[in-house]
């Protein structure tokens, strides 16, 4: 078959319909390896969009390559967790091996090594993406047989099966994960009520959405509920978010491996309530293993009469499609994650209006988080009553925590709300006399850094909320090194699409560098605070607004780990002249004392 | 126009379905701008129009205007935002005002003046980006380009053709694409002619075979600050 025929082949799959264009590049950079310019021009002529338009989605996405990357590509999940267990050391012995850069393809074409943002396996890392296949528990002796395969030109998929074992890793069991309900019973219920009773039983279980931001889901369905689809395709949509992308988070994994039915048995509910026949599961690029899996489930569903037409012998109407994204965290920002949906960069739209009103297409959209959805179903299989016994008086229910980090069982945890972090800290293995434990990071690097004393905060809205990440750290761990993780993630994942953060972010990682190497002092403090101060105010979206907030909490919490770095001056010029030798002594080979400027010998250069 | 907003203290009625921006420009009250142009639908990224309203940090461009509101604008703590955000944009591209057609005619370097900027004050980035001398009548000097996308919105919704497109990520990857599969202007059907020609608010889009034919020091922003031509974007 010619790259011709296979492009063809995939634009026909996709009805050469550019808002499927997030597929189209997928599924044809699988089969020819990337998405060479002449590539993008058959596309961008099957599609009839503008050429650059289309370029700019490819060129916008980690996981789209315009440039060839190598026949494996192999991709190091560089979240702070993975660093804990050791992935620094393991992915330069890789490369050592390979004899090869990061980041840089071997001269044969045939591997690439580089980093990634966190893969979703904090709990089983450290993690690797191999041509986009995850790969977890790496260890030395991993290396060295991967090295092997990868010389050897083995295909990925004759490597061994245990690598690629994904486990779930559930270690406490509440109303949600203990549903005991049957595929369609929930959805029957909610049939049995109708629409309307079916939404005030949401409004009177006071349920909130899980993404972290807590935003009440029965006014956000009856916002879309209400509004009026336009144009000359009128529609209501359901879009479920899993693009989990938050680092330290992996519990919608876990429900998008184990509990599949109950997540599209919420997003059905949620069509019921809104109005839509059409629901739209984001999954991150990631997670691309689930894909068929969800495939077949989705099947399962239609033939049980759960998805369709007359679903369950009634007149409702509801299937559900899956969208793959393409390694970019900005899309877990619902604008951004509608625009992606519809085949362009992910970039947050400028709002009001609201996707409620004008969402995927233009139409009423209702986005929500996959454990919101999730928790519909125990809405609507036992009533707002039951469900609001649950939890706090503002935080109805259980919520999902993906706990990581220095704790003897890391893993899925789900609790009613109001759980103390103690609590947590104790049924993982991490309590007191176990592990010291130092901070706990929630909800990620754009959440909340605790230290011990804030331990008996409780995980809910009224207090800490969260997402669901929950990363530890003992007292061997440098919080500064946590911090300038984040930053190096902010910095990477910044859309571009405002000045604020796109050149925030990257001088924030700059800086945090410039402390790391010893060449800081006070005044790259102050710079540090000053970002801060017009990143949160004038950014287009969150990630702008809260990308200093790891900084901020760390600088706070945790001032002696950046001061023991800075030189005892007030000022360091930014300017490092035994850094700008480097160049030299990497061409003459020479990395002895003289080579050195006078200051800077080479074991305190990698202190 | 019954309905009136504070600007800094002043009165300033509007429309309705007006932005802050909009009113206050058709009033003769200059908010600094870079990436909103009156002809074309606002895209709220160069953020230098951020201003306070009623307490919270928000856009002008993208934030409707509604009665009583109390708008902040010209402050010291503002303008010393804008002066950071304009440092930003000096940094993340290589501007070197003297050697540059532009000079006096430049809405950065005459916004930088308007703010007082005296220096870069960060480490500057010396990013690698081409120049692209293929179109026949137009040089494209990417070195200045401050991403406002408004060769994007002139060429799409002026001009009907599409030859620009703003991709990519972070900031090193975002850039304005080029719809040829070379990615050269040569091989689009743009034009010297076209809306978008003309509508850079930098150096990078210079028509070829014109250079210095008024003298730098006797240009627009050289006779008066940009402050004073909020005239021209109102008519």
């Amino acid at each position: 078959m010619s790259d011709t025929d296979t492009i063809d082949a995939v634009l026909d799959r996709h009805h050469r319909n550019g808002t499927r264009l997030m597929q189209i590049l997928r599924e044809t950079q699988e089969q020819l390896g990337w998405l060479s310019p002449a590539t993008l021009t058959i596309i961008a002529k099957a599609v009839a969009w503008p050429r650059a338009m289309v370029e700019g989605t490819a060129d916008f996405y980690s996981f789209f390559h315009t440039r060839p990357l190598g026949r494996y590509r192999v991709l190091w999940s560089d979240n702070i967790t993975d660093r804990m267990l050791g992935n620094t050391d393991l992915m330069e012995s890789m490369c050592k091996k390979l004899w090869l850069e990061p980041g840089r393809v071997s001269e044969d074409g045939l591997v690439s090594v580089d980093t990634t943002s966190c893969t979703g396996m904090c709990d089983q890392g450290p993690a690797v993406l191999v041509n986009y296949r995850p790969i977890t528990r790496m260890t030395p002796a991993r290396v060295g047989e991967m090295v092997g395969l990868i010389r050897s030109e083995t295909p990925v998929a004759k490597w061994p099966v245990e690598w690629f074992a994904v486990d779930d890793n559930i270690r406490r069991k509440d109303i949600l994960l203990d549903h005991g309900l049957v595929a369609g019973q929930a959805l029957a219920a909610a049939l049995e009520l109708g629409a309307e009773k079916m939404l005030a039983e949401i409004k009177a279980a006071r349920l909130r959405g899980r993404g972290g931001a807590g935003f009440g889901t029965g006014l956000k369905w009856e916002a879309c509920r209400n509004a009026e689809g336009h144009g000359a395709h009128p529609a209501h949509y359901v879009v479920c978010n899993a693009d989990e992308g938050e680092p330290g988070t992996f519990k919608d994994r876990v429900l998008l491996t184990s509990y599949a039915d109950l997540v599209f048995e919420g997003m059905s509910i949620a069509g019921l309530v809104v109005g839509a026949k059409k629901g739209l599961l984001y999954l991150r690029g990631e997670y691309h293993y689930l894909l068929d899996p969800l495939e077949s489930a989705l099947a399962t569903r239609r033939q049980a009469g759960l998805l369709g037409a007359n679903i369950l012998g009634t007149s409702f109407e509801f299937d559900i499609e899956i969208h793959l994204g393409a390694g970019a965290y900005i899309c877990g920002e619902e604008s951004a994650l509608i625009e992606s949906l519809e085949g362009k960069p992910g970039r947050p739209r400028i709002r009001p209006p609201f996707p409620v009103t004008h969402g995927y297409l233009d139409q009423p959209t209702t986005v929500n988080n996959v454990e919101t959805l999730a928790a519909s179903c125990l809405i609507a299989a036992h009533g707002s009553e039951w469900y609001a016994r649950h939890g706090t008086e503002k935080s109805t229910g259980s919520k999902l925590l993906s706990v990581s980090g220095d704790c003897e069982r890391p893993g899925i945890y789900e609790y009613p709300y109001g759980v103390t972090v103690r609590q947590v800290l104790e049924d993982c293995g991490a309590g007191f006399g176990k592990c010291d434990c130092q901070a706990v990071q929630i909800s990620g690097p754009s959440g909340l850094c605790l230290t011990a004393a804030e331990f008996d905060r409780r995980i809910a809205f009224e207090d800490i909320p969260t997402a669901g990440a929950f990363m530890v750290f003992d007292e061997s761990r440098d919080m500064f090194e946590v911090a300038r993780n984040f930053a190096h993630f902010f910095a990477h994942e910044s859309c571009g699409f405002c000045t604020p953060c796109r050149v925030g972010t990257t001088l924030v990682r700059n800086l945090m560098d410039k402390i790391a190497n010893r060449h800081g002092s006070p005044y790259d403090i102050d710079e540090l605070f000053k970002l801060h101060r017009l990143m949160q105010g004038a950014s287009h979206c969150g990630l702008g607004n809260s990308a200093c907030n790891p900084i901020f909490d760390t600088l706070n919490k945790f001032r002696p780990a950046y001061e023991r770095r800075l030189m005892s001056l007030d000022y360091e010029p930014a300017f490092d002249l035994d850094a700008a030798l480097s160049q030299a002594r990497q061409m003459t080979g020479r990395d002895d004392a003289a080579a050195h400027f006078s200051a800077h010998l080479p074991n305190e250069a990698e202190a | 126009m019954n309905d009136t907003f504070q600007l800094d203290g002043e009165d300033i009625p509007f429309a309705p379905g007006q932005t802050i921006m909009q009113a206050a420009t058709a009033h003769g009250v200059y908010i600094p701008h870079l990436c909103w142009h009156p002809d074309f639908s606002a895209h709220g990224s160069c953020k230098l129009c951020t201003v306070k309203v009623n307490g919270r940090f928000g856009s002008s461009c993208i934030t409707q205007a509604q009665p009583g509101l109390e708008v902040e604008n010209r402050s010291m703590e503002l303008d010393e935002k804008r002066r950071t955000l304009l440092q930003m944009l000096f940094v993340e591209g290589n501007h070197f005002c003297p050697s540059c057609e532009k000079s006096g005619n430049c809405r950065l370097q005459a916004t930088a003046y308007e703010l007082n900027m005296m220096s870069p004050h960060f480490d500057m980035f010396y990013p690698n980006r081409p120049v692209d001398a293929s179109h026949p009548d137009v040089l494209l000097d990417f070195n200045r380009c401050i991403m406002c996308s408004l060769c994007v919105a002139a060429s799409r919704d002026a001009d009907g053709k599409n030859v620009f497109y703003m991709g990519g990520r972070g900031l090193l990857g975002r850039r304005v694409h080029i719809s040829s599969e070379s990615g050269h202007l040569g091989d689009t059907d743009f034009a010297v002619t076209d809306r978008a020609a003309s509508i850079c608010p930098v150096g990078v889009i210079l028509p070829k075979r014109k250079g210095f034919a008024v003298p730098i020091g006797q240009r627009k922003y050289d006779l008066a600050p940009i402050s004073e031509h909020v005239a021209e974007d109102a008519s």
